[in-house]
């Protein structure tokens, strides 16, 4: 009687490598990696409230890291994850809640969002840098 | 588990080139993903053009004609050409749906055709849905009563509680939405995915099935019910145009109010 034959492994059909992005993943992911963004910067936070603590002479040197070219960079990310975060939080609820669960209410909702995310971000650096509004 | 590139015998090499007649009007280029469990080879995509005045409207009459008249050797799931059961469920142009109800008109450039993402593959374009189908075997999708059915009749509903199934009995299982959702592609071990949920929630919602409680007990689990993260892509791509993601968030909400 011939051996059993062993059964070949199949292969794993694929799934980022083909699927078309959508509004709604998109969003999605970026809400996922705003989430990992505001960890992140959680350290920039307790960094300047302990430079706050420890008296005029670090906050000045944690203001003059902040002032630079690459702490702007840093700090516009980390407004970005929190405004993104925040709004698509808001959005989070509202399905939580059982609203605007169908899919042309996603993507309106989407497309309110992101520009109230970029708005908000305007706002935000224009105050930053004494722009009055 | 999260693993975004796919395993060493799972990568796609570029496969067979089958031209066009001569004299076609209106070629179409269809890429297809090949793999057979018969030879040592690891998966390809063999590009077919094809001649549209000589097949039907849908994708899937695309397939039929290249299995009849260039490569006896493609294979795939088919049965009623009509949306009702759910065979043919497949990725087609970048998501999933029912090549036979999939117009070929709708697709602008080559079409191209994979099996229904993150899963095994049994051979070209049939994947494995024994693990789904196990899935939706643990939510027991029966009715459950400990009340007998009257004697004279069948059990009766109220037209409002009957209409609390729809959007859900016609469901018809084709694994579209859960293989388009990367929660269930990194979590199919644990988390049911969107088609099962909804399956689930059909017998939550229906009045004349006594086990609701336990059937919410048995979701309430990180992994079974709450790795939906709202990505939204199974109602996207539903091509019954029903709505997994409603029936998990108003799971969801019956738990959450549960417990006040």
């Amino acid at each position: 009687m011939p051996a059993p034959t062993k059964m070949k492994a199949r292969p794993r059909s694929p799934h980022l490598q083909i699927y078309k992005p959508q509004l709604s993943s998109v969003l999605s992911i970026t809400h996922r990696v705003s989430g990992v963004g505001l960890t992140l910067g959680a350290v920039v936070f307790v960094a300047w409230l302990a430079a706050l603590a420890g008296g005029a002479e670090s906050y000045a040197t944690f203001l003059s890291y902040a002032q630079s070219f690459l702490g702007q960079i840093i700090l516009f990310g980390f407004s970005f994850a929190f405004l993104y975060h925040l709004c698509c939080g808001i959005r989070h609820l509202l399905w939580d809640a059982g609203y605007f669960l169908e899919i042309k209410d996603v993507y309106m909702t989407g497309k309110v969002m992101v520009p109230t995310v970029l708005v908000l971000l305007l706002i935000v650096w224009l105050k930053a840098y004494g722009v009055s509004l | 588990m999260v693993e975004f590139a796919l395993p060493k015998n799972s990568k796609i090499l570029p496969g067979k080139e089958f031209p066009a007649p001569r004299a076609c009007k209106h070629p179409k280029k269809f890429k297809i993903y090949r793999w057979s469990p018969d030879d040592d080879e690891n998966p390809r995509v063999d590009t077919y053009t094809i001649d549209l005045d000589a097949c039907g409207a849908m994708v899937l009459d695309a397939l039929i004609y290249i299995k009849d008249n260039i490569d006896s050797t493609l294979t795939f799931r088919r049965s009623c050409r009509e949306g009702i059961c759910g065979s043919c469920a497949m990725n087609i142009d970048g998501t999933n749906t029912l090549a036979c109800t999939k117009p070929i008109a709708e697709i602008s450039g080559a079409v191209k055709v994979y099996p229904l993402p993150h899963m095994e593959v049994v051979k070209d374009l049939v994947p494995d849905l024994n693990p789904a189908y196990a899935q939706y075997a643990l939510v027991e999708p029966w009715i459950k009563s400990e009340t007998p059915p009257p004697s004279d009749r069948e059990r009766l509903q109220t037209p409002e509680d009957r209409a609390k199934l729809d959007g859900l009995y016609e469901c018809i299982l084709c694994f579209c939405c859960s293989a388009s959702c990367p929660s269930y592609w990194w979590n199919s071990a644990r988390y049911l995915g969107p088609s099962v949920l909804l399956q689930a929630y059909r017998w939550i919602v229906d009045s004349r099935d006594e086990a609701t409680e336990d059937r919410l007990d048995a979701l309430h689990d990180p992994f079974r019910l709450y790795r939906c993260h709202t990505i939204m892509n199974c109602t996207n791509t539903c091509p019954k145009g029903l709505n997994p993601a409603r029936a998990i968030a108003e799971t969801k909400k019956l738990l959450f109010l549960r417990q006040e």
